[in-house]
């Protein structure tokens, strides 16, 4: 096995006991980038030299016998996160010149722990869509067929880590940008509770929806990233001070016994591929032979909650992408007067599918619209919570696949965006709910296409869809 | 309801973004559509039903207001698109005279 292929938890080990050093395995990382980025198009910026530093810093952190389970470990972050000294564009052109003055505070903790940065990963600009094919900076493709979508927004998260590009990377979810591409990568991602994780530092988008999440090989890796991201923040007033278990002593638990409920409506979705439900039915029977209890529960509002979020996220975003008007930082694009800095800068800084949203969220906060659009959905919203309060007193997790068809051809939505906002079907409902939800392999296609399955937990209950997943994953 | 070009162009106006005939006619389309969609949201009684604007439940979130000397001045003003001074250059909001 290539140094690049081994998970978190292998790595860590390989370096305590000096089998190998963090330059080696950075150096490894390396390498599959520039042999395959080309291909893929997973990363934006590349941070050859500074990896390298970094890494021999961990080197001499291991030396010494300090660090934690990430040190030395290389890793990749979405672009739309702020790390300090290095590029971070968000895959938006109004950004193509802008090296963050800090590490947001999710990637300052891993950093300080002696973290490998290897460089920023390509996605949606600012999370934008749902099949990374709205990047200013080219689609990602997916590894596992280069012909196929990687998914999005974090789409060059997962195929970089699916392709070994590094060992494993931080992402973000608004509403499935970090579940929907790893399903359709074949890895690993967990959309942690709205706050467990200080969102101090991420482009915003939805400020009642952005999660940061990690995008790993093992859902045991999930556990240790989860470990050291998860925490209050004084910079972020929104992030909860609820006490952070010890994720990987959580895994260790037994699930017989627990009860997992089977929404009936994700299942009956419109469009549902036959493989991915067949394979979604074969997690279900294994959590049932390891002695959990499968439950049929319903959710009579899913069905509304794309309506809900395509109206609450483009409304929040239309509000937060207003900083980025050319002014203060960014690439300006007139000197003409202030009206005309803004215009021009954010129509050639911005791609359509942003204009599109910031154009959706105008509309449905403007005179006349409000009460009708984004106080409607704001209403309907607590119907969806309610949805899920009410499950989770019957049962303890909730399956559902993570899309409801593989990764589709490129190109194949590009002209149908509310095709591409339908494709967040499953994902959706969970995050206009704040509640965790993690994605885990479930097999491939005949046509040899990864499908997840997601695993939707009670709000801060990260624990115990850890706990599933990885039993789910051990029975692979 | 198809929204037409002129409530495309003015709401272009307000979120200060200047578009092209040819994307003010892409997004007048598909912005109908997705709200064409949205109508699916009037099958549902709100009547009695309280909008969640955040989902926390946190509420009055202080901190005390003390300033700190910030390390990253200097990286701030670098960012900057045009400077003079160290300090923040835009074209003149006002006009003389």
């Amino acid at each position: 096995m290539n140094l690049n292929e081994l998970t978190i938890t292998q790595a860590s080990a390989g370096l305590k006991s000096r089998k190998f050093s963090s330059v080696e395995l950075t150096q490894a990382c390396l390498n599959r980038i520039a042999e395959r980025n080309e291909k893929i198009n997973a990363f934006i910026t590349v941070c050859d030299e500074l990896a390298l530093g970094e890494a021999k810093k961990a080197d001499e952190m291991i030396a010494r016998g300090v660090g934690g389970p990430l040190t030395g470990i290389p890793f990749a972050v979405k672009d739309a996160i702020c790390t300090a000294g290095v590029r971070s564009t968000g895959a938006a052109k109004i950004l193509d010149n802008y090296i963050a003055p800090y590490d947001a505070t999710v990637i300052r903790k891993i950093r300080e722990q002696g973290g490998v940065l290897i460089g920023k990963n390509n996605c949606d600009t600012f999370g934008h869509g749902s099949s990374n094919e709205n990047s200013m900076y080219g689609p990602v493709k997916n590894p596992h067929d280069l012909t196929k979508v990687a998914g999005g927004s974090s789409g060059g998260s997962a195929a970089a880590v699916a392709d070994n590009m590094c060992i494993y990377a931080i992402a973000e979810d608004t509403g499935g940008s970090i579940r929907y591409p790893a399903s359709l990568c074949g890895v690993v991602g967990l959309r942690p509770s709205f706050g467990r994780n200080s969102r101090y530092g991420i482009m915003p988008m939805a400020s009642s929806f952005d999660t940061v999440g990690p995008i790993t090989k093992s859902v045991a890796d999930t556990a240790l990233v989860m470990q050291t991201m998860a925490g209050s923040d004084p910079k972020d007033a929104t992030s909860v001070t609820a006490p952070v278990p010890e994720y990987s002593q959580e895994l260790t638990k037994p699930i017989a016994g627990l009860r997992v409920g089977v929404p009936q409506e994700y299942f009956a979705a419109s469009g549902m591929d036959k493989e991915v439900a067949d394979l979604t039915k074969a997690k279900i029977s294994a959590l049932e032979k390891l002695g959990c209890k499968i439950v049929e529960v319903s959710l009579p509002y899913t069905k509304y909650a794309i309506a809900v979020y395509y109206i609450l996220v483009p409304s929040e975003d239309s509000s937060n992408l207003a900083r980025l008007d050319g002014i203060r930082y960014g690439v300006r694009a007139s000197e003409k007067d202030l009206y005309d800095i803004y215009c021009q800068s954010r129509a050639a800084g911005f791609p359509e599918e942003v204009k599109r949203r910031i154009l959706i969220g105008t509309y449905a906060l403007s005179a006349g619209y409000y009460d009708a659009y984004y106080k409607k959905a704001a209403k309907v919203r607590t119907l969806i919570i309610k949805d899920f309060t009410e499950a989770f007193k019957e049962v303890d997790v909730l399956i559902t696949p993570t899309s409801p068809f593989p990764a589709f051809g490129l190109g194949e939505k590009a002209n149908d965006p509310l095709a591409l906002y339908l494709a967040d079907v499953m994902v959706g409902p969970a995050a206009v709910a704040g509640i965790p939800a993690i994605s885990v392999p479930a097999g491939k296609t005949k046509s040899g296409l990864p499908v997840g399955v997601q695993i939707i937990g009670s709000r801060l209950n990260e624990s115990v869809v850890l706990r599933v997943g990885h039993a789910l994953s051990l029975r692979a | 309801m198809p929204i037409s070009l002129d409530e495309v162009r003015k709401i272009a106006a307000l979120a200060r973004i200047e578009l092209t005939p040819a994307e003010e006619t892409r997004h007048a389309a598909t912005i109908s559509a997705v709200l064409d969609y949205m109508k699916i949201l009037n099958e549902v009684d709100t009547k009695n039903v309280s909008p969640t604007y955040q989902v926390t439940g946190l509420t009055n979130v202080f901190r005390s207001d003390t300033p700190e000397a910030s390390a990253i001045v200097n990286k701030l003003v670098d960012l900057m698109p045009v400077t003079g001074s160290g300090e923040l250059v835009v074209p003149a909001v006002f006009k003389i005279g």
